[in-house]
């Protein structure tokens, strides 16, 4: 019981610890050395920002979050579906792999004009597209890399039962892939919060982090800048641990070790 | 489960040939074989001489590219597609992310069974292999012994009137292993079921079967067929393993053995 719970806290306290050190010497650095707002604002300014503008600052992060949320549901629910179909069929394989690869070089955010100006500028679709956009490439590719992980004798052994293709498919193939998924999704969430924040720059409804950077930035509004940039940060780690969570969840394995772990 | 028809044989191969195009390798040729309803059969042979190929034509899971197979009269796809047979392979093959439990009612799950009479199943089989304590573990927390009594116990859950085993012993130590084969032995007399099993042990060879195939090397064939003349199943008790005529099995399974070849992989345990 020791050792896991003092590991823990290590793990926990040790980039805690770092954290707080770095801070302060930012702070020192800052108002020692007299260095102006506009290159650096001070770890201070920026809390002094965030307290000030929290009500914005919440709605920021839920405008975003809502956006990269709805992309990550989507892109995922897509490129699992994609992937299924790509696994049961040869040719939509051959069909989707160079599309899939030729999504996976363009920079997704290069297509935030172009989708912009598609859905309109008073509309969130374009930012929903591109988060969706940006999490469909690697859902699809851990998802269809997953499916393909099952052994010759689990096979073997769903023949010998004389299941179904969907029998398989419940008892042997999802399962086996259900790890590589849930990589899938977790490299994901952050491309989603990346490709929602970032979208907003280039135009469309106001009020979400994106926006609301750039227009600080442009007003001098440094530590306020800053401030929406560490709600981006805040937004970014909430997808990662959520999905980190749902992955813990969903792996019966990591459930027992976890119960015989707390027993011992 | 089929209908046990006593004079249905449970499994005839006639003139099975099997070449693997996968470097032109002739695994089998020309193998005769009778398994009659409820009789034990054991395969032995150096490795590599075709035994779990054989074992895979009768299961359908490969295709002979020669002669005729039968299970209980009719194509070995059929009897596959009928479930007449368990089958237990050379590696425990449990899916790690079920239960030990839910391992051993898959089958009976994948064929409707309803979830109150799987659980009574699988609690007995359990009892039967001795692991009832494991049953909420993962495979992957049992040792690979315990695995394999596992699968075991999942290839008797529907009571098929056909077992096929590959070597479902080998990763046992001599204890369980002994112990193990007196259950076997117990359950065949109890459901009269047909075993095709693999091994590579003549003793256990000799203590289980009617019959023992013994195999040559590459391409595969039958060397011999030998007749164990033991007493039937349920007579056959620890005491047989030092009997004379236990013993005289056993060299003669020996001798036949190494007759056809230099006895490679074949142990005397
Ligand atoms: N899928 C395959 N493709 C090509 N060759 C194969 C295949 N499966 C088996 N063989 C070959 O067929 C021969 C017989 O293999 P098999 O596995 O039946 O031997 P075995 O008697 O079960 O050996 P062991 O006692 O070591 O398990 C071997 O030479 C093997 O290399
Ligand atoms: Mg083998």
């Amino acid at each position: 019981m020791n050792g896991p719970a003092s590991s823990a806290a290590l793990r926990i306290g040790a980039p805690v610890a770092l954290g707080v050190v770095v801070l302060v010497a930012w702070q020192l650095l800052v108002t020692l050395a007299g260095i102006d707002d506009y290159l650096l604002p001070s770890p201070l300014s920026i809390v002094e920002q965030m307290i000030e503008f929290w009500p914005a600052l919440i709605a920021a992060i839920a405008s975003t979050g809502l956006n990269a949320l709805i992309g990550l549901v989507v892109g995922s629910i897509v490129g699992i579906a994609a992937a299924l179909v790509a696994s049961l069929s040869r040719f939509f394989d051959q069909l989707t792999a160079p599309i899939v690869a030729a999504l996976a070089v363009v920079p997704i955010v290069a297509l935030a004009p172009v989708l912009n100006t598609m859905f309109g500028a008073d509309s969130e679709v374009g930012r929903r597209t591109m988060a969706g956009l940006a999490v469909f490439v690697p859902v699809f590719i851990n998802t269809l890399r997953g499916l393909q992980q099952t052994r010759p004798v689990h096979r073997d052994l769903m023949r010998a039962y004389a299941a179904t293709r969907p029998q398989t498919l419940r008892v042997l193939t999802l399962p086996a892939a259900r790890g590589y998924i849930f990589t899938g999704i977790r490299i994901a969430s952050s491309l989603a919060v990346i490709s929602a924040l970032v979208a907003e720059y280039f135009g469309g409804p106001r009020g979400g982090l994106g926006s609301l950077i750039s227009t600080s930035a442009s007003t001098s509004a440094y530590a306020r800048a800053w401030a929406y940039v560490v709600g981006g940060i805040v937004l970014g780690l909430i997808f990662f641990l959520v999905t980190a969570a749902l992955e813990r969840l969903a792996s019966p394995m990591s459930r027992s070790l976890t119960v015989t772990g707390r027993s011992k | 489960m089929s209908p046990l028809d006593e004079t249905t044989d449970a499994v005839v191969a006639t003139g099975v040939g099997k070449v693997f195009p996968a470097g032109n390798v002739t695994a089998l040729e020309g193998v005769d074989l009778v398994v009659r309803s409820g009789e034990f059969v054991s395969l032995i042979g150096p490795s590599g001489c075709g035994k779990s190929t054989l074992l895979r034509l009768i299961a359908d899971l490969d295709a002979p590219t020669s002669g005729t197979l039968t299970v209980f009269g009719k194509s070995a796809e059929k009897a596959r597609i009928d479930q007449d047979y368990g089958i237990a392979f050379q590696q425990a093959g449990l899916l790690p992310w079920r239960t030990v439990s839910a391992n051993i009612e898959l089958p009976l799950e994948l064929h409707g069974v309803g979830k109150a009479a799987r659980k009574q199943r699988s609690a007995e089989l359990l009892s039967l292999v001795g692991l009832t304590d494991f049953a909420d573990r993962f495979p992957d927390q049992l040792s690979g012994g315990m695995q394999q009594r596992i699968a075991i116990a999942r290839a008797l859950a529907e009571q098929p009137s056909l077992l096929l085993m590959d070597e479902p012993f080998g990763a046992l130590d001599e204890m369980t292993r002994e112990r193990m084969q007196t259950e076997l032995s117990n359950i065949c007399a109890e459901t009269g079921a047909a075993v095709v099993f693999v091994t590579h042990s003549i003793p256990e060879a000799v203590f289980l079967s009617d019959r023992v195939v013994v195999m040559s090397p590459r391409p595969g064939r039958i060397e011999t067929v030998l007749s164990m003349d033991l007493g039937s199943a349920s007579e056959r008790a620890e005491s047989l393993r030092e009997d004379t005529a236990f013993f005289e099995m056993v060299t003669a399974v020996r001798e036949a053995l190494h007759q056809g070849a230099p006895a490679r992989g074949v142990d005397d345990r």
